[in-house]
Protein backbone atom coordinates (compact mmCIF):
# COMPACT_ATOMS: atom_id res chain seq x y z
CA UNK A 1 0.00 0.00 0.00
CA UNK A 2 1.21 3.49 -0.69
CA UNK A 3 0.18 5.13 2.50
CA UNK A 4 3.45 4.00 4.06
CA UNK A 5 5.38 6.20 1.66
CA UNK A 6 2.99 9.04 2.17
CA UNK A 7 3.49 8.79 5.90
CA UNK A 8 7.25 8.96 5.44
CA UNK A 9 6.84 11.97 3.19
CA UNK A 10 4.60 13.61 5.74
CA UNK A 11 7.16 13.09 8.46
CA UNK A 12 9.79 14.78 6.33
CA UNK A 13 7.54 17.56 5.11
CA UNK A 14 6.24 18.63 8.49
CA UNK A 15 9.00 18.58 11.04
CA UNK A 16 7.78 18.85 14.63
CA UNK A 17 5.03 21.44 14.25
CA UNK A 18 2.94 22.21 17.30
CA UNK A 19 0.17 19.61 17.71
CA UNK A 20 -2.53 22.29 17.78
CA UNK A 21 -1.67 23.64 14.31
CA UNK A 22 -3.63 21.16 12.15
CA UNK A 23 -6.76 21.84 14.20
CA UNK A 24 -6.14 25.56 14.16
CA UNK A 25 -5.81 25.50 10.38
CA UNK A 26 -9.14 23.74 9.97
CA UNK A 27 -10.72 26.11 12.51
CA UNK A 28 -9.62 29.29 10.78
CA UNK A 29 -10.57 28.09 7.31
CA UNK A 30 -13.97 27.00 8.61
CA UNK A 31 -14.59 30.51 9.95
CA UNK A 32 -14.28 31.86 6.43
CA UNK A 33 -16.47 29.14 4.98
CA UNK A 34 -19.12 29.80 7.64
CA UNK A 35 -19.26 33.50 6.87
CA UNK A 36 -19.14 32.97 3.11
CA UNK A 37 -21.94 30.40 3.09
CA UNK A 38 -24.27 32.46 5.26
CA UNK A 39 -23.94 35.87 3.67
CA UNK A 40 -26.17 34.75 0.79
CA UNK A 41 -29.16 33.75 2.96
CA UNK A 42 -32.30 35.91 2.52
CA UNK A 43 -34.00 37.13 5.71
CA UNK A 44 -36.98 34.97 4.75
CA UNK A 45 -34.88 31.99 5.73
CA UNK A 46 -33.13 33.36 8.82
CA UNK A 47 -35.20 31.34 11.25
CA UNK A 48 -34.79 28.03 9.38
CA UNK A 49 -31.10 28.87 9.13
CA UNK A 50 -30.83 29.35 12.86
CA UNK A 51 -32.65 26.08 13.37
CA UNK A 52 -30.57 24.30 10.73
CA UNK A 53 -27.26 25.42 12.21
CA UNK A 54 -28.68 24.42 15.59
CA UNK A 55 -29.09 20.90 14.23
CA UNK A 56 -25.59 20.89 12.79
CA UNK A 57 -23.87 21.63 16.08
CA UNK A 58 -25.66 18.52 17.28
CA UNK A 59 -22.67 16.73 15.75
CA UNK A 60 -21.30 16.98 19.29
CA UNK A 61 -23.09 13.62 19.62
CA UNK A 62 -20.00 12.17 17.93
CA UNK A 63 -17.81 13.62 20.68
CA UNK A 64 -20.23 12.43 23.34
CA UNK A 65 -20.11 8.89 21.92
CA UNK A 66 -16.32 8.89 22.02
CA UNK A 67 -16.40 10.08 25.62
CA UNK A 68 -18.94 7.50 26.76
CA UNK A 69 -17.26 4.80 24.68
CA UNK A 70 -13.98 5.43 26.46
CA UNK A 71 -15.45 5.95 29.94
CA UNK A 72 -13.89 3.76 32.60
CA UNK A 73 -15.21 5.19 35.87
CA UNK A 74 -18.79 5.63 37.08
CA UNK A 75 -18.44 9.41 37.05
CA UNK A 76 -17.30 9.31 33.43
CA UNK A 77 -20.14 7.00 32.51
CA UNK A 78 -22.72 9.31 34.07
CA UNK A 79 -21.26 12.35 32.33
CA UNK A 80 -20.94 10.46 29.06
CA UNK A 81 -24.51 9.20 29.27
CA UNK A 82 -25.84 12.71 29.89
CA UNK A 83 -23.69 14.08 27.05
CA UNK A 84 -25.02 11.50 24.58
CA UNK A 85 -28.58 12.12 25.74
CA UNK A 86 -28.37 15.91 25.46
CA UNK A 87 -26.55 15.75 22.14
CA UNK A 88 -29.16 13.36 20.74
CA UNK A 89 -31.91 15.77 21.80
CA UNK A 90 -30.02 18.54 20.04
CA UNK A 91 -29.42 16.74 16.79
CA UNK A 92 -32.81 15.03 16.47
CA UNK A 93 -34.84 18.02 17.65
CA UNK A 94 -32.81 20.37 15.49
CA UNK A 95 -33.35 18.43 12.30
CA UNK A 96 -37.03 17.68 12.92
CA UNK A 97 -37.84 21.32 13.69
CA UNK A 98 -35.92 22.56 10.66
CA UNK A 99 -37.60 20.07 8.37
CA UNK A 100 -41.00 20.90 9.79
CA UNK A 101 -40.40 24.57 9.16
CA UNK A 102 -39.10 24.09 5.67
CA UNK A 103 -41.88 21.70 4.72
CA UNK A 104 -44.14 24.72 5.03
CA UNK A 105 -42.35 26.70 2.37
CA UNK A 106 -44.34 25.68 -0.64
CA UNK A 107 -45.00 27.69 -3.70
CA UNK A 108 -48.27 27.21 -5.48
CA UNK A 109 -47.99 25.44 -8.83
CA UNK A 110 -48.01 27.95 -11.68
CA UNK A 111 -51.47 29.12 -12.64
CA UNK A 112 -53.26 27.19 -9.92
CA UNK A 113 -54.56 28.39 -6.60
CA UNK A 114 -53.23 26.81 -3.43
CA UNK A 115 -56.60 25.25 -2.56
CA UNK A 116 -55.37 21.79 -3.40
CA UNK A 117 -52.98 21.74 -0.47
CA UNK A 118 -54.07 19.28 2.16
CA UNK A 119 -55.54 20.63 5.39
CA UNK A 120 -56.12 24.21 6.35
CA UNK B 1 -7.00 1.73 3.96
CA UNK B 2 -7.29 0.89 7.61
CA UNK B 3 -10.41 1.36 9.64
CA UNK B 4 -9.54 4.80 11.00
CA UNK B 5 -8.91 6.18 7.52
CA UNK B 6 -12.34 5.03 6.38
CA UNK B 7 -13.91 6.61 9.43
CA UNK B 8 -12.04 9.86 8.84
CA UNK B 9 -13.20 9.92 5.23
CA UNK B 10 -16.80 9.54 6.42
CA UNK B 11 -16.23 12.43 8.83
CA UNK B 12 -14.90 14.50 5.93
CA UNK B 13 -18.01 13.60 3.94
CA UNK B 14 -20.17 14.67 6.90
CA UNK B 15 -18.36 18.00 7.20
CA UNK B 16 -19.01 18.66 3.50
CA UNK B 17 -22.70 17.82 3.87
CA UNK B 18 -22.97 20.34 6.72
CA UNK B 19 -21.55 23.05 4.50
CA UNK B 20 -23.97 22.06 1.74
CA UNK B 21 -26.87 22.09 4.19
CA UNK B 22 -26.14 25.68 5.20
CA UNK B 23 -25.55 26.58 1.57
CA UNK B 24 -28.92 25.08 0.64
CA UNK B 25 -30.64 27.40 3.08
CA UNK B 26 -29.95 30.34 0.80
CA UNK B 27 -32.96 29.44 -1.33
CA UNK B 28 -36.40 28.22 -0.29
CA UNK B 29 -36.38 25.66 -3.08
CA UNK B 30 -33.13 24.01 -2.07
CA UNK B 31 -33.41 24.50 1.67
CA UNK B 32 -35.22 21.27 2.39
CA UNK B 33 -32.94 19.19 0.21
CA UNK B 34 -29.99 20.82 1.99
CA UNK B 35 -31.35 19.77 5.35
CA UNK B 36 -31.80 16.21 4.16
CA UNK B 37 -28.20 16.17 2.92
CA UNK B 38 -27.05 17.44 6.33
CA UNK B 39 -29.08 14.78 8.10
CA UNK B 40 -27.55 12.08 5.91
CA UNK B 41 -24.10 13.37 6.81
CA UNK B 42 -25.03 13.35 10.47
CA UNK B 43 -26.27 9.76 10.36
CA UNK B 44 -23.11 8.72 8.50
CA UNK B 45 -20.92 10.43 11.13
CA UNK B 46 -22.77 8.78 14.01
CA UNK B 47 -22.69 5.41 12.25
CA UNK B 48 -18.95 5.68 11.64
CA UNK B 49 -18.33 6.62 15.25
CA UNK B 50 -19.67 3.24 16.38
CA UNK B 51 -16.62 1.67 14.71
CA UNK B 52 -14.08 4.09 16.07
CA UNK B 53 -11.50 3.09 18.67
CA UNK B 54 -10.86 5.03 21.85
CA UNK B 55 -7.53 4.47 23.59
CA UNK B 56 -7.02 1.42 21.37
CA UNK B 57 -10.30 -0.27 22.35
CA UNK B 58 -13.59 -0.49 20.53
CA UNK B 59 -16.39 1.59 22.07
CA UNK B 60 -17.40 0.51 25.55
CA UNK B 61 -20.71 1.05 27.35
CA UNK B 62 -22.72 0.44 24.19
CA UNK B 63 -25.98 -0.46 25.97
CA UNK B 64 -25.75 2.79 27.92
CA UNK B 65 -24.99 4.72 24.73
CA UNK B 66 -27.85 3.25 22.76
CA UNK B 67 -30.16 3.75 25.74
CA UNK B 68 -29.25 7.45 25.85
CA UNK B 69 -29.85 7.79 22.12
CA UNK B 70 -33.19 6.04 22.19
CA UNK B 71 -34.28 8.16 25.13
CA UNK B 72 -33.18 11.28 23.27
CA UNK B 73 -35.12 10.34 20.15
CA UNK B 74 -38.22 9.39 22.13
CA UNK B 75 -38.23 12.78 23.86
CA UNK B 76 -37.11 15.01 20.98
CA UNK B 77 -39.34 13.79 18.16
CA UNK B 78 -42.76 14.36 19.75
CA UNK B 79 -41.52 17.60 21.28
CA UNK B 80 -40.43 19.04 17.95
CA UNK B 81 -43.36 17.58 16.03
CA UNK B 82 -46.20 18.78 18.19
CA UNK B 83 -45.13 22.08 19.67
CA UNK B 84 -46.99 24.99 18.13
CA UNK B 85 -45.17 26.93 15.46
CA UNK B 86 -45.49 30.10 17.51
CA UNK B 87 -43.30 28.36 20.09
CA UNK B 88 -40.53 27.93 17.55
CA UNK B 89 -38.08 30.26 19.32
CA UNK B 90 -38.50 28.31 22.56
CA UNK B 91 -37.84 25.02 20.79
CA UNK B 92 -34.68 26.33 19.22
CA UNK B 93 -33.61 27.67 22.62
CA UNK B 94 -34.07 24.24 24.22
CA UNK B 95 -32.27 22.28 21.53
CA UNK B 96 -29.49 24.82 21.47
CA UNK B 97 -29.12 24.71 25.26
CA UNK B 98 -28.82 20.94 25.42
CA UNK B 99 -26.20 21.06 22.67
CA UNK B 100 -24.18 23.54 24.72
CA UNK B 101 -24.61 21.32 27.76
CA UNK B 102 -23.41 18.29 25.81
CA UNK B 103 -20.34 20.15 24.59
CA UNK B 104 -19.50 21.25 28.13
CA UNK B 105 -19.93 17.69 29.43
CA UNK B 106 -17.70 16.28 26.69
CA UNK B 107 -14.97 18.72 27.70
CA UNK B 108 -15.43 17.92 31.39
CA UNK B 109 -15.26 14.18 30.70
CA UNK B 110 -12.07 14.57 28.68
CA UNK B 111 -10.52 16.49 31.57
CA UNK B 112 -11.47 13.77 34.04
CA UNK B 113 -10.32 11.03 31.68
CA UNK B 114 -6.71 12.15 31.48
CA UNK B 115 -4.19 12.53 34.22
CA UNK B 116 -4.03 16.27 34.61
CA UNK B 117 -0.27 16.10 35.03
CA UNK B 118 0.01 15.09 31.36
CA UNK B 119 -2.20 17.81 29.98
CA UNK B 120 -0.32 20.51 28.12
CA UNK B 121 -1.36 24.11 28.64
CA UNK B 122 -3.01 24.33 25.23
CA UNK B 123 -5.05 21.22 26.01
CA UNK B 124 -6.24 22.70 29.28
CA UNK B 125 -7.22 25.86 27.43
CA UNK B 126 -9.19 23.88 24.84
CA UNK B 127 -11.07 22.04 27.57
CA UNK B 128 -11.69 25.16 29.60
CA UNK B 129 -13.04 26.99 26.53
CA UNK B 130 -15.47 24.15 25.84
CA UNK B 131 -16.65 24.08 29.45
CA UNK B 132 -17.01 27.84 29.84
CA UNK B 133 -18.78 28.53 26.54
CA UNK B 134 -20.88 25.37 26.57
CA UNK B 135 -22.13 25.80 30.14
CA UNK B 136 -22.89 29.48 29.51
CA UNK B 137 -24.89 28.59 26.43
CA UNK B 138 -26.75 25.88 28.35
CA UNK B 139 -27.72 28.15 31.25
CA UNK B 140 -28.41 31.16 29.03
CA UNK B 141 -30.66 29.14 26.74
CA UNK B 142 -32.57 27.82 29.74
CA UNK B 143 -33.31 31.35 30.95
CA UNK B 144 -34.18 32.42 27.39
CA UNK B 145 -36.64 29.53 27.23
CA UNK B 146 -38.25 30.57 30.53
CA UNK B 147 -38.61 34.13 29.26
CA UNK B 148 -40.14 33.16 25.92
CA UNK B 149 -42.48 30.65 27.50
CA UNK B 150 -43.40 33.45 29.93
CA UNK B 151 -42.65 31.25 32.92
CA UNK B 152 -40.66 34.23 34.16
CA UNK B 153 -41.24 37.82 33.14
CA UNK B 154 -40.25 38.77 29.63
CA UNK B 155 -39.22 42.18 30.92
CA UNK B 156 -35.54 42.74 31.59
CA UNK B 157 -34.62 41.72 35.13
CA UNK B 158 -32.34 44.35 36.52
CA UNK B 159 -31.00 45.51 39.87
CA UNK B 160 -28.64 48.28 40.92
CA UNK B 161 -25.02 47.50 40.18
CA UNK B 162 -25.91 44.64 37.85
CA UNK B 163 -23.22 45.47 35.31
CA UNK B 164 -20.63 45.48 38.09
CA UNK B 165 -21.82 42.13 39.45
CA UNK B 166 -21.81 40.61 35.96
CA UNK B 167 -18.35 42.00 35.36
CA UNK B 168 -17.20 40.49 38.65
CA UNK B 169 -18.61 37.07 37.71
CA UNK B 170 -16.85 37.27 34.37
CA UNK B 171 -13.57 38.18 36.04
CA UNK B 172 -14.12 35.31 38.48
CA UNK B 173 -14.47 32.94 35.53
CA UNK B 174 -11.28 34.30 33.97
CA UNK B 175 -9.54 33.90 37.33
CA UNK B 176 -10.58 30.25 37.46
CA UNK B 177 -9.31 29.75 33.91
CA UNK B 178 -5.94 31.20 34.92
CA UNK B 179 -5.84 29.00 38.03
CA UNK B 180 -6.69 25.93 35.93
CA UNK B 181 -3.91 26.66 33.49
CA UNK B 182 -1.48 27.15 36.37
CA UNK B 183 -2.47 24.05 38.35
CA UNK B 184 -5.26 21.97 36.82
CA UNK B 185 -7.50 20.12 39.26
CA UNK B 186 -10.95 18.57 39.23
CA UNK B 187 -12.21 20.88 41.97
CA UNK B 188 -11.26 23.97 39.99
CA UNK B 189 -12.92 22.55 36.87
CA UNK B 190 -16.21 21.93 38.66
CA UNK B 191 -15.98 25.43 40.11
CA UNK B 192 -15.62 26.71 36.55
CA UNK B 193 -18.72 24.76 35.51
CA UNK B 194 -20.66 26.44 38.34
CA UNK B 195 -19.39 29.94 37.59
CA UNK B 196 -20.11 29.50 33.85
CA UNK B 197 -23.70 28.53 34.61
CA UNK B 198 -24.10 31.58 36.86
CA UNK B 199 -22.52 33.75 34.18
CA UNK B 200 -24.91 32.41 31.55
CA UNK B 201 -27.91 33.18 33.75
CA UNK B 202 -26.80 36.64 34.81
CA UNK B 203 -25.88 37.52 31.22
CA UNK B 204 -29.38 36.74 29.96
CA UNK B 205 -31.52 38.14 32.82
CA UNK B 206 -31.30 41.82 31.79
CA UNK B 207 -32.26 41.10 28.17
CA UNK B 208 -35.89 41.87 27.32
CA UNK B 209 -38.29 39.37 25.74
CA UNK B 210 -38.33 41.17 22.39
CA UNK B 211 -34.58 40.83 22.10
CA UNK B 212 -34.38 37.19 23.19
CA UNK B 213 -34.42 35.82 19.61
CA UNK B 214 -31.27 37.77 18.82
CA UNK B 215 -29.84 36.35 22.01
CA UNK B 216 -30.74 32.81 20.97
CA UNK B 217 -28.91 33.34 17.73
CA UNK B 218 -25.86 34.46 19.72
CA UNK B 219 -26.14 31.48 22.09
CA UNK B 220 -26.48 29.22 19.05
CA UNK B 221 -23.19 30.61 17.87
CA UNK B 222 -21.72 30.02 21.37
CA UNK B 223 -22.74 26.38 21.28
CA UNK B 224 -21.06 26.08 17.89
CA UNK B 225 -17.84 27.44 19.35
CA UNK B 226 -18.11 25.11 22.35
CA UNK B 227 -18.47 22.19 19.93
CA UNK B 228 -15.43 23.43 18.03
CA UNK B 229 -13.49 23.59 21.32
CA UNK B 230 -14.48 19.98 22.05
CA UNK B 231 -13.26 19.18 18.55
CA UNK B 232 -9.84 20.60 19.41
CA UNK B 233 -9.74 18.46 22.56
CA UNK B 234 -10.77 15.28 20.76
CA UNK B 235 -8.70 16.09 17.64
CA UNK B 236 -11.87 15.72 15.62
CA UNK B 237 -12.01 17.74 12.44
CA UNK B 238 -15.71 17.14 11.88
CA UNK B 239 -16.49 18.72 15.26
CA UNK B 240 -14.18 21.63 14.52
CA UNK B 241 -15.66 22.24 11.07
CA UNK B 242 -19.31 21.90 12.13
CA UNK B 243 -18.86 23.89 15.33
CA UNK B 244 -16.94 26.66 13.63
CA UNK B 245 -19.42 26.89 10.76
CA UNK B 246 -22.19 27.41 13.26
CA UNK B 247 -20.09 29.73 15.40
CA UNK B 248 -19.09 31.99 12.51
CA UNK B 249 -22.43 31.98 10.74
CA UNK B 250 -24.28 32.46 14.03
CA UNK B 251 -22.35 35.61 14.83
CA UNK B 252 -23.05 36.98 11.36
CA UNK B 253 -26.73 36.07 11.65
CA UNK B 254 -26.89 37.75 15.06
CA UNK B 255 -25.44 40.88 13.52
CA UNK B 256 -27.95 40.80 10.65
CA UNK B 257 -30.81 40.40 13.11
CA UNK B 258 -29.77 43.30 15.28
CA UNK B 259 -29.33 45.43 12.16
CA UNK B 260 -32.89 44.56 11.16
CA UNK B 261 -33.98 45.95 14.51
CA UNK B 262 -31.93 49.08 13.97
CA UNK B 263 -29.80 48.40 17.02
CA UNK B 264 -26.27 47.41 17.73
CA UNK B 265 -25.49 44.11 19.37
CA UNK B 266 -23.89 45.67 22.49
CA UNK B 267 -27.00 47.82 22.82
CA UNK B 268 -29.20 44.71 22.82
CA UNK B 269 -27.00 42.79 25.23
CA UNK B 270 -26.20 45.46 27.77
CA UNK B 271 -28.87 48.16 27.71
CA UNK B 272 -31.80 46.34 29.40
CA UNK B 273 -33.96 47.74 26.60
CA UNK B 274 -37.60 48.22 27.52
CA UNK B 275 -37.08 48.15 31.29
CA UNK B 276 -37.85 51.80 31.82
CA UNK B 277 -41.36 52.89 30.96
CA UNK B 278 -40.72 55.09 27.98
CA UNK B 279 -42.09 58.56 28.39
CA UNK B 280 -44.83 59.33 25.91
CA UNK B 281 -43.32 61.82 23.50
CA UNK B 282 -46.67 63.15 22.35
CA UNK B 283 -47.88 64.01 25.83
CA UNK B 284 -50.67 61.89 27.28
CA UNK B 285 -51.83 60.36 24.03
CA UNK B 286 -53.99 57.74 25.76
CA UNK B 287 -57.04 60.01 25.82
CA UNK B 288 -56.87 61.20 22.25
CA UNK B 289 -59.64 60.06 19.95
CA UNK B 290 -59.08 57.23 17.51
CA UNK B 291 -61.38 56.24 14.69
CA UNK B 292 -62.90 52.81 15.27
CA UNK B 293 -64.51 51.15 12.26
CA UNK B 294 -67.01 48.37 11.76
CA UNK B 295 -66.09 45.12 9.98
CA UNK B 296 -68.69 45.96 7.30
CA UNK B 297 -67.17 49.34 6.43
CA UNK B 298 -63.68 47.94 6.35
CA UNK B 299 -64.81 44.90 4.37
CA UNK B 300 -66.22 47.16 1.66
CA UNK B 301 -63.08 49.30 1.61
CA UNK B 302 -61.00 46.16 1.12
CA UNK B 303 -63.27 44.59 -1.49
CA UNK B 304 -63.25 47.69 -3.69
CA UNK B 305 -59.56 48.42 -3.36
CA UNK B 306 -57.19 47.76 -6.22
CA UNK B 307 -54.22 46.95 -4.07
CA UNK B 308 -54.18 45.74 -0.45
CA UNK B 309 -51.02 45.16 1.52
CA UNK B 310 -51.23 43.02 4.63
CA UNK B 311 -48.71 43.68 7.40
CA UNK B 312 -48.75 40.73 9.82
CA UNK B 313 -47.25 40.91 13.29
CA UNK B 314 -46.87 38.74 16.34
CA UNK B 315 -50.47 39.41 17.37
CA UNK B 316 -51.55 37.46 14.30
CA UNK B 317 -49.49 34.49 15.37
CA UNK B 318 -50.69 34.62 18.96
CA UNK B 319 -54.30 34.59 17.78
CA UNK B 320 -53.47 31.65 15.46
CA UNK B 321 -55.06 33.68 12.69
CA UNK B 322 -52.70 32.72 9.84
CA UNK B 323 -55.34 30.60 8.14
CA UNK B 324 -58.01 33.25 8.47
CA UNK B 325 -55.77 35.92 7.01
CA UNK B 326 -55.01 33.66 4.06
CA UNK B 327 -58.74 33.13 3.60
CA UNK B 328 -59.28 36.88 3.55
CA UNK B 329 -56.50 37.32 1.01
CA UNK B 330 -58.01 34.63 -1.22
CA UNK B 331 -61.46 36.24 -0.99
CA UNK B 332 -59.96 39.54 -2.05
CA UNK B 333 -57.96 37.95 -4.85
CA UNK B 334 -61.16 36.30 -6.09
CA UNK B 335 -62.60 39.80 -6.37
CA UNK B 336 -59.61 40.90 -8.42
CA UNK B 337 -57.79 42.76 -5.68
CA UNK B 338 -54.03 42.73 -5.82
CA UNK B 339 -52.96 41.39 -2.41
CA UNK B 340 -49.56 40.74 -0.93
CA UNK B 341 -47.96 40.54 2.49
CA UNK B 342 -45.28 42.94 3.68
CA UNK B 343 -42.97 41.13 6.03
CA UNK B 344 -40.83 43.14 8.39
CA UNK B 345 -37.47 41.42 9.04
CA UNK B 346 -38.34 40.98 12.72
CA UNK B 347 -42.07 40.37 12.33
CA UNK B 348 -43.12 37.64 14.69
CA UNK B 349 -40.41 36.90 17.16
CA UNK B 350 -37.51 36.09 14.93
CA UNK B 351 -36.37 37.06 11.45
CA UNK B 352 -38.25 34.84 9.07
CA UNK B 353 -40.58 33.62 11.81
CA UNK B 354 -43.59 35.27 10.16
CA UNK B 355 -42.71 33.66 6.85
CA UNK B 356 -42.78 30.29 8.55
CA UNK B 357 -46.10 30.97 10.24
CA UNK B 358 -47.72 32.11 7.00
CA UNK B 359 -46.16 29.26 5.08
CA UNK B 360 -47.73 26.93 7.64
CA UNK B 361 -51.10 28.34 6.54
CA UNK B 362 -50.18 27.58 2.92
CA UNK B 363 -49.63 31.19 1.94
CA UNK B 364 -47.43 30.94 -1.16
CA UNK B 365 -44.10 32.57 -0.42
CA UNK B 366 -44.15 34.60 -3.63
CA UNK B 367 -46.93 36.63 -2.02
CA UNK B 368 -44.58 37.52 0.84
CA UNK B 369 -42.58 40.62 0.07
CA UNK B 370 -39.65 41.83 2.09
CA UNK B 371 -39.74 45.25 3.65
CA UNK B 372 -37.86 47.23 1.00
CA UNK B 373 -39.80 45.73 -1.85
CA UNK B 374 -43.11 46.36 -0.07
CA UNK B 375 -42.17 49.93 0.81
CA UNK B 376 -41.53 50.70 -2.84
CA UNK B 377 -45.17 49.84 -3.59
CA UNK B 378 -46.67 51.31 -0.45
CA UNK B 379 -47.79 54.63 -1.95
CA UNK B 380 -49.81 52.79 -4.61
CA UNK B 381 -51.70 50.73 -2.02
CA UNK B 382 -55.30 51.64 -1.37
CA UNK B 383 -55.44 49.90 1.99
CA UNK B 384 -52.77 48.65 4.34
CA UNK B 385 -54.13 46.07 6.73
CA UNK B 386 -51.98 45.86 9.86
CA UNK B 387 -52.77 42.68 11.76
CA UNK B 388 -51.33 42.45 15.24
CA UNK B 389 -48.28 44.53 14.42
CA UNK B 390 -47.35 47.86 15.94
CA UNK B 391 -43.69 48.78 16.38
CA UNK B 392 -42.80 47.63 12.88
CA UNK B 393 -45.07 50.30 11.35
CA UNK B 394 -44.43 53.02 13.92
CA UNK B 395 -43.35 56.22 12.13
CA UNK B 396 -41.62 57.32 15.34
CA UNK B 397 -38.71 55.22 14.07
CA UNK B 398 -38.25 57.85 11.36
CA UNK B 399 -39.57 61.02 12.96
CA UNK B 400 -38.76 61.00 16.66
CA UNK B 401 -35.02 61.06 17.34
CA UNK B 402 -35.51 60.46 21.07
CA UNK B 403 -37.56 57.32 20.58
CA UNK B 404 -35.98 53.98 21.55
CA UNK B 405 -36.86 52.57 18.16
CA UNK B 406 -35.49 55.61 16.28
CA UNK B 407 -33.48 54.38 13.32
CA UNK B 408 -35.17 50.99 13.11
CA UNK B 409 -36.26 50.33 9.53
CA UNK B 410 -40.05 50.15 9.37
CA UNK B 411 -42.77 49.29 6.92
CA UNK B 412 -44.05 52.66 5.72
CA UNK B 413 -47.73 51.92 6.27
CA UNK B 414 -48.27 55.67 6.68
CA UNK B 415 -47.56 56.12 2.97
CA UNK B 416 -50.68 54.19 1.92
CA UNK B 417 -54.03 55.85 1.20
CA UNK B 418 -55.77 54.16 4.10
CA UNK B 419 -54.52 52.22 7.10
CA UNK B 420 -56.54 49.61 8.97
CA UNK B 421 -55.28 48.31 12.29
CA UNK B 422 -56.62 45.10 13.76
CA UNK B 423 -55.65 45.33 17.41
CA UNK B 424 -56.63 43.75 20.68
CA UNK B 425 -56.39 47.04 22.55
CA UNK B 426 -54.63 50.38 22.53
CA UNK B 427 -51.77 48.77 24.41
CA UNK B 428 -48.43 49.67 22.85
CA UNK B 429 -46.22 46.98 21.27
CA UNK B 430 -43.15 45.21 22.61
CA UNK B 431 -41.06 48.34 22.72
CA UNK B 432 -43.71 50.06 24.85
CA UNK B 433 -43.92 53.12 22.63
CA UNK B 434 -46.95 55.11 21.56
CA UNK B 435 -47.73 54.83 17.84
CA UNK B 436 -48.72 58.12 16.20
CA UNK B 437 -50.11 56.30 13.20
CA UNK B 438 -53.05 55.06 15.30
CA UNK B 439 -54.29 58.65 15.60
CA UNK B 440 -53.78 59.54 11.95
CA UNK B 441 -57.00 60.69 10.23
CA UNK B 442 -56.62 58.04 7.53
CA UNK B 443 -56.36 55.25 10.08
CA UNK B 444 -59.27 53.04 11.09
CA UNK B 445 -59.09 50.65 14.03
CA UNK B 446 -60.93 47.42 14.52
CA UNK B 447 -60.57 46.09 18.04
CA UNK B 448 -60.69 42.46 19.00
CA UNK B 449 -58.89 39.16 18.71
CA UNK B 450 -57.20 39.03 15.30
CA UNK B 451 -58.84 35.73 14.37
CA UNK B 452 -62.37 36.99 15.18
CA UNK B 453 -61.98 40.32 13.44
CA UNK B 454 -60.45 38.68 10.38
CA UNK B 455 -63.31 36.19 10.22
CA UNK B 456 -65.76 39.10 10.34
CA UNK B 457 -63.85 40.81 7.54
CA UNK B 458 -64.00 37.63 5.44
CA UNK B 459 -67.78 37.58 5.89
CA UNK B 460 -68.03 41.30 5.07
CA UNK B 461 -65.93 40.93 1.93
CA UNK B 462 -68.04 37.98 0.81
CA UNK B 463 -71.21 40.02 1.33
CA UNK B 464 -70.00 43.09 -0.52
Amino acid sequence: MQHGTLAVLAVHAVPASHPILPSLTVFILAIFVGIEVISAVPSLLHTPLMSGSNAIHGVIVVGAMVVLGGATTTAERIIGFLAVLLATLNVVGGFVVTDRMLSMFKTKPAGRPSKDEAGS
Amino acid sequence: MNRQNVIDCIYLFAAVTFILALKGLSSPKRARAGTVVGAVGMVAAVGATFFTKVDGHTLQNLPLMIGAMVLGVVVAVPMSRFMKMTSMPQLIAIFNGVGGGAAALVSVAEFLHYDVAYLATYQVLEIVAGVLIGAMSFAGSAVAYLKLQELITGRPITYPGQQIVNGAIFLGALGLVAALVHSPSNVLLWALVGVSVVLGISFVLPIGGADVPVLISLLNSFTGLAVAASGFTLDSNVLIVAGTLVGASGILLTKLMSQAMGRSLPNILFSAFGSAVVADTSGGGEDRPVRAGTPEDIGVALAYARKVIIVPGYGLAVAQAQHTVRELAEQLQAKGVDVFYAIHPVAGRMPGHMNVLLAEANVPYDELKEMDEANAEMSTADVVLVVGANDTVNPAAKTTPGSPIYGMPIINADAAKQVVFLKRSMRPGFAGIENELLYDPKTVLLFGDAKDTLAKLVAAVKAS
